[in-house]
């Protein structure tokens, strides 16, 4: 992987606009498929060895067993320095901590990680770089050949005898395989690793042509790990309150007509937007034309009673969105290079609205999800920063006090998204617009939404919660970088 | 004027800081019930550091201090009674236990020097205070019943249901004692919090009773009591149309004139400029 100083550092996010598209050559198998029963003979057949890149996909999520399974393998052969790029990284993959702190791991290039593997990272145990991409800018990485992988070992929940592979069956069938595809294109190898074998498939999410080999085992994972936070729309006083504000926010610019598309997380707040301005849809009877991202079954449910005509679904979040993907013609998969890479006319730049969450938001309006306010890594960008360049408008829920900790800060610990992708921030107490978004404040000026400046927003949270002292993290080693979509970096990751 | 009453435990930080988020008319800041009695002298501290540690919040603040009968109740009046606060909502009120209060909040007042006056919510919630409910709403300070339901059915030996037949009574007593005076009539809370289909209909109903406002005890449940009691767009057309027609009727020098065929006289009029009044209050104008 290239050091830190190798990345221009960030412009803009229209910079991109400056460059061409580059493809590397995609990356046809020769010869038949090869069929394996043992991760022992994968690894031997391909030669694993140092200074290879390995990647993974996380639609398995929190039920993933093939990158551990990976791990597990890596560390009886104790292969030292490899490069690992899975698209994420989850709780129940805490044995790449062993692989990291043994150096058999040196390098990560992921777009999110949660649970254990962050600290393992933070504390100085990784002995190369930790790269945290989003999920549009890792795609677009991938096809340039910024990113090189030697062997993509991709959970596929069903193969058939050809090679080819589906998401959407399965005994863990977990839906959409968007976020592998980059993968299993442009990998010098792929494998893909099943627990479900069958004789043919008709409409496959992986094409054989790219497939090198099929690794049966006895399970990929539990697909019962997928569901992703809540699904449930909040019922908290404070979410609900910001919710509502933002439903009529995106009411008042003009936006809930025919033909609106919008994305929006998976959190409970997010889907109580969702919910409010299905009211706004129902009463004046509009037919939005999708809903994309992450998909939930509050989003199958919004299909299926006719509120919008598509669903782009690049991961699946509850087993209901899984189940939909595979009946529904409606429910269309898109890989990640299609929902958000720069240079592939993605999704993304046509939606009306995104909502998303912030740790921290500061007086530019950049925003942080990469890491908490103590500057432990919780996140990632994921699609954050390409959803937030995207779409027309860009939402920030969040509340603005949290346990006594404001949102607003002066400056974010680690910038994510830069501010000039964020239009709009609902709180509790008040809502904030990018000054550069002067249409915007112009639409709002004289309705009942609660204006402030983000000095303002500031202020008030300081006012009643004090000012926290600022953690002092530039003094810490730096272990990585948050690379844009566009390849810059546009900020560090410290240790702690 | 009120519609909705949001109650908030005074034990709770968090609750105290966001309380007038919600859109509420008034706050209702809890020491009787929602407080265990251990928890009463931190609840009753908690309550009056963050009452100082702000400007007055700008929505009515009621606090609901413990009952007159209680060693609680001078502690409570004597913190909590200052300029921060509007109004004192007083449980198992009698006409006995007011006059008692006005007295208290007169000492007080005068002590502290007051810039207002503080008014008073007295609490119907006991079979005697419903006899005495017209003579009580009739007192000094008084501006609102609040019927307190779960209260008066202990009292009355009945079971609480949902569609609410055993205290229909009450309510009724409750309106006309409010509306005789021209006060507010203030339902009791509607209790399932995870319900808010069946709560407007109890709201549609009390309001077609006389209610003019509603007690909450979630956050959740102010959307709906305020969309209930606020006058609605075609109460509003109504009315406006009719305080036009009043005018050109006082040109001409009619005292009683028609309107879509209808008699408009002074009643008519009067109910034409109470919902322009709460139209305008809740800025549905």
């Amino acid at each position: 992987m290239k050091r830190l100083d190798k990345f221009p550092k960030f412009k803009s996010s229209d910079n991109y606009t400056k460059s061409k598209r580059t493809l590397i050559p995609e990356v046809l198998r020769e010869g038949e498929v090869k069929f394996f029963t043992n991760i022992s003979d994968v690894f031997d057949y391909y030669n694993v060895k140092s200074e290879m890149t390995l990647s993974f996909h996380h639609h398995l999520r929190n039920g993933d067993y093939v990158l551990n399974l990976v791990c597990q393998e890596i560390l009886s052969r104790d292969i030292k320095n490899l490069n690992f790029a899975p698209s994420s990284i989850f709780p129940n993959n805490e044995i790449l901590s062993k692989l990291i702190e043994n150096k058999n791991v040196t390098n990560i290039r992921t777009n999110y990680m949660s649970g254990s593997v962050s600290k393992t990272i933070q504390n100085g145990s990784l002995d190369g770089l930790l790269l945290m991409d989003t999920h549009g800018g890792r795609a677009r990485a991938i096809e340039a050949g910024e990113i090189e992988i030697d062997i993509a070992f991709l959970a596929t929940p069903q193969v058939d005898k050809y090679g080819n592979g589906y998401g959407g069956a399965g005994k863990n069938a977990c839906g959409t395989l968007g976020y592998a595809i980059s993968d299993l294109m442009y990998a010098k190898k792929v494998v893909l690793v099943t627990d479900n074998l069958v004789e043919l498939i008709e409409n496959p999410d992986f094409d054989q042509k790219y497939v090198d080999a099929v690794l049966v085992v006895d399970s990929i994972g539990n697909k019962e790990g997928i569901i992703s936070g809540t699904t449930k729309i909040t019922r908290d006083p404070i979410g609900l309150l910001i919710a509502r504000k933002t439903a009529q926010i995106i009411d008042k610019l003009g936006l809930v007509k025919d033909g609106f598309s919008i994305q929006t997380g998976a959190g409970g707040t997010s889907l109580a937007v969702a919910s409010y301005l299905k009211d706004i849809m129902k009463e004046r009877k509009v037919t939005g034309s999708f809903a994309s991202g992450g998909i939930t079954s509050y989003f199958v449910d919004l299909l299926n009673e006719g509120y919008f005509n598509n669903l782009y679904d690049v991961q699946c979040f509850d087993l209901d969105a899984v189940k939909s993907y595979h009946e529904n013609p409606k429910h269309l998969a898109m890989s990640a290079s299609k929902y958000a890479n720069p240079y592939d006319d993605p999704i993304v730049n046509r939606l009306d609205v995104v909502i998303l969450g912030a740790t921290e938001v500061d007086l530019d309006f950049n925003v942080n999800v990469t890491t908490d306010s103590f500057g432990n890594i919780i996140g990632g960008s994921g699609g954050h920063a390409d959803t937030a360049y995207g779409a027309k408008v860009t939402i920030i829920v969040a509340n603005l006090l949290r346990s006594r900790i404001s949102l607003v800060k002066e400056r974010v610990l680690t910038i994510t998204t830069p501010g000039e992708d964020v239009d709009i921030i609902v709180t509790e107490r008040g809502v904030a617009v990018n000054p550069k978004r002067q249409d915007i404040i112009k639409k709002l000026k004289n309705s009942n939404v609660n204006l402030m400046t983000i000095n303002e927003l500031y202020d008030l949270a300081i006012k009643i919660a004090g000012k926290p002292e600022a953690l002092k993290l530039k003094d810490k080693k730096i272990i990585g970088a948050v690379i844009y979509r566009d390849g810059s970096l546009i900020d560090y990751l410290y240790s702690k | 004027m009120r519609r909705s009453l949001l109650f908030i435990p005074s034990n709770n930080p968090g609750m105290l800081e966001s309380s007038s988020l919600f859109g509420s008319d008034s706050v209702i800041f809890d020491l009787e019930d929602s407080v265990s009695v251990s928890e009463k002298d931190n609840s009753r501290n908690l309550l009056v550091s963050f009452l100082n540690s702000k400007e007055k919040l700008n929505l009515e603040v009621v606090v609901r201090i413990n009952a007159s009968d209680t060693p609680f109740y001078h502690f409570d009046l004597e913190a909590v009674v200052s300029d921060k606060i509007d109004t004192i909502m007083l449980p198992k009120a009698s006409v006995e236990t007011l006059h008692k209060l006005d007295k208290d909040l007169s000492k007080i007042e005068k002590e502290k020097k007051l810039a207002n006056k503080i008014k008073v919510i007295p609490i119907i919630e006991l079979a005697s205070s419903l006899i005495e409910a017209s003579k009580i709403a009739a007192m000094l300070r008084v501006n609102g019943l609040l019927l307190g339901a779960e209260d008066l059915s202990s009292d009355l030996e009945v079971v609480r249901t949902e569609e609410g037949l055993e205290i229909l009574y009450a309510r009724m007593v409750v309106v006309t004692a409010a509306k005789a005076n021209k006060i507010d009539a203030i339902d009791t809370p509607f209790t399932n919090v995870f319900d808010n289909d069946k709560l407007k209909k109890d709201c549609k109903f009390v309001r077609g009773i006389g209610m003019n406002a509603k007690a909450c005890i979630h956050p959740n449940q102010i959307e709906v009591v305020n969309e209930v009691f606020s006058p609605t767009e075609a109460e509003i057309n109504w009315a406006t149309k009719v305080l036009i027609a009043k005018e050109e009727a006082e040109k001409k020098n009619q005292g009683v004139f028609s309107l879509d065929g209808k008699m408009v006289d002074k009643p008519v009029i009067l109910r034409a400029e109470k919902i322009i009044l709460k139209a305008k209050k809740y800025k549905l104008l």
